[in-house]
């Protein structure tokens, strides 16, 4: 029954992780950043925006956001090989999708603004740790943007919803109806750029967790704004 | 050729009055006609048209080892090619991201909804499982491979036979089919693929519609309505109605889709 299920972590069933945010972690680079959920720690760097080479990848008609997920071979327990996967390509596609819709792109013609993101302790949502961190490098390289987004996951861990899933329910929980796992990334202004899920989970309660990480991406705003504000002091 | 600006412009004004290009409405497939036995060497093969949109999808299945975490459960891979004979779009090379981004969205729309019975394909816990590989190849590019490639995996498993195995030997008797399916849960999967073009949403683009659409939430639902896998792809934000709204349209159309599934045998 929904009502029994504690998390394993102690959390309440809309409760995230703590978060940490801070600016300015790769000094090389024209941005960057650290954003974590508990034990996932994302960190990201912007560089350019920059000519695109080779010369016919370039677009008149707007610059181009290339976004590079990688998880480092020791940030999870079974060392995974390192270099590209089709889960990391995927998983940097939709992290362009997330990113881009509030960036002003328009403004960069023929120029690319390359965006990496390294996971380097991994530990559930990872994606939605990158996309955090990934905005803020790009806030911070001083790249146009007409808003911040925020990204989390919610699950249905057997029939019941929770904020911000962790290892345990992300991967290990499997009894009654199963975990489901709904990354969402949300602009300032509520409009939803990245969605998918794995699972089960019917219609209505798809609604509600909806709302949920609706009000859930406005205290990971509320992080990523304070985080910023910080880098200026 | 990308679809031109003017015909784009075109579409989306045409939609806002409800009409497309071909006459359909705009929560109508295309005929969907599923044509099984396209390879007699595959354990199950199936030719999908959507329109002028075909793909085709055949099974073949191998033994080897269980993953460590599911040592009683069969595997299943599925790849996807896009070929370049099928569009002018398409070039020879390693898979691309949108190759790879059919690949997996076929192959979770299949995993998460539990539609192969895995636990029935294990031969040996811990030794010895079935491995089913699904490989999508697009014939010709019409728009909405998404669809066309999740309608032909679900089709291809429907009427797939398992090869015969020799337990001594140790060996898969290729070519020796059995009269055994491979298990498959109760009731039917189907996968909707919502675009939004401008302000509307439709189904089952042609490549012109699908070249002006802004997005899409590709979604796998089982018949009684229950989603399983879910992604959206493309650069239109949606807002929660919106999303909503999407859901609706995708539980409408389902219909379409699984009376051409039902028919497969």
């Amino acid at each position: 029954m929904a009502k029994d299920y504690k998390r394993d972590d102690g959390r309440k069933f809309d409760e995230l992780r703590e978060m940490k945010a801070k600016v300015g972690v790769v000094d090389n680079a024209d941005g960057s950043a650290m954003f974590s959920f508990g034990d996932t720690v994302a960190i990201a760097a912007v560089y350019g925006p920059k000519k695109m080479h080779p010369q016919h990848q370039q677009n008149p008609e707007k610059g181009t956001l290339r976004c590079n997920y990688n998880m480092v071979s020791f940030s999870v327990e079974d060392r995974i090989r390192p270099g590209p996967s089709r889960r990391s390509t995927e998983i940097s596609k939709v992290t362009e999708w997330a990113l881009e819709p509030v960036l002003m792109i328009k403004d960069y013609p023929n120029m690319v603004i390359d965006v990496h993101i390294s996971i380097i302790q991994a530990s559930a949502s990872t994606r939605c740790a990158g996309i955090n961190a990934a905005a803020l490098a790009l806030a911070h390289a001083g790249i146009p943007m007409k808003n911040l987004v925020s990204s989390l996951s919610v699950g249905k861990i057997d029939k019941q919803l929770v904020v911000d899933v962790n290892k345990f329910e992300d991967s290990v929980f499997d009894e009654g109806e199963g975990a489901t796992d709904i990354p969402f990334t949300f602009t300032g202004d509520g409009k939803i750029t990245h969605l998918q899920l794995d699972g089960k989970i019917s219609k209505d309660q798809f609604m509600e967790a909806m709302n949920l990480a609706k009000e859930g991406a406005k205290k990971v705003y509320e992080v990523q704004k304070k985080a910023l504000k910080e880098s200026l002091n | 050729m990308k679809t031109t600006k003017i015909t784009g412009e075109r579409i989306k004004q045409y939609l806002e009055e409800g009409k497309r290009f071909d006459g359909r409405k705009l929560d109508e497939f295309r005929d969907i006609t599923i044509e099984t036995g396209v390879s007699n060497q595959a354990e199950g093969s199936v030719r999908v048209k959507l329109g002028k949109t075909e793909v085709i999808v055949g099974i073949k299945m191998n033994v080897g080892t269980p993953y460590p975490d599911s040592p009683n459960k069969g595997n299943m891979m599925v790849t996807a090619e896009l070929l370049p004979l099928s569009s002018k779009r398409f070039e020879y090379g390693p898979p691309r991201f949108p190759a790879i981004e059919l690949g997996r969205l076929t192959d979770r729309f299949i995993r998460e909804s539990n539609f192969i019975d895995f636990e029935k394909l294990c031969i040996k816990e811990g030794e010895k499982v079935w491995t089913v590989f699904i490989d999508v190849y697009s014939i010709n590019h019409d728009g909405n491979l998404l669809d066309a490639a999740g309608i032909g995996a679900v089709a291809a498993l429907m009427i797939a036979k398992m090869p015969e195995y020799d337990e001594k030997e140790e060996k898969v008797l290729f070519g020796k089919f059995t009269k055994t399916n491979i298990p498959l849960k109760k009731g039917l999967i189907i996968p909707t693929t919502i675009y939004m073009v401008g302000k509307n949403i439709i189904v089952d683009p042609t490549l012109e519609e699908e070249d002006v659409s802004g997005g899409r939430v590709t979604i796998g639902a089982t018949e009684s309505g229950v989603i399983n896998s879910m992604q959206k792809g493309g650069l239109d934000t949606l807002s929660p109605e919106e999303m909503e709204n999407i859901l609706d349209l995708s539980e409408k159309v389902r219909k379409q889709v699984s009376s051409a599934l039902g028919k497969v045998k």
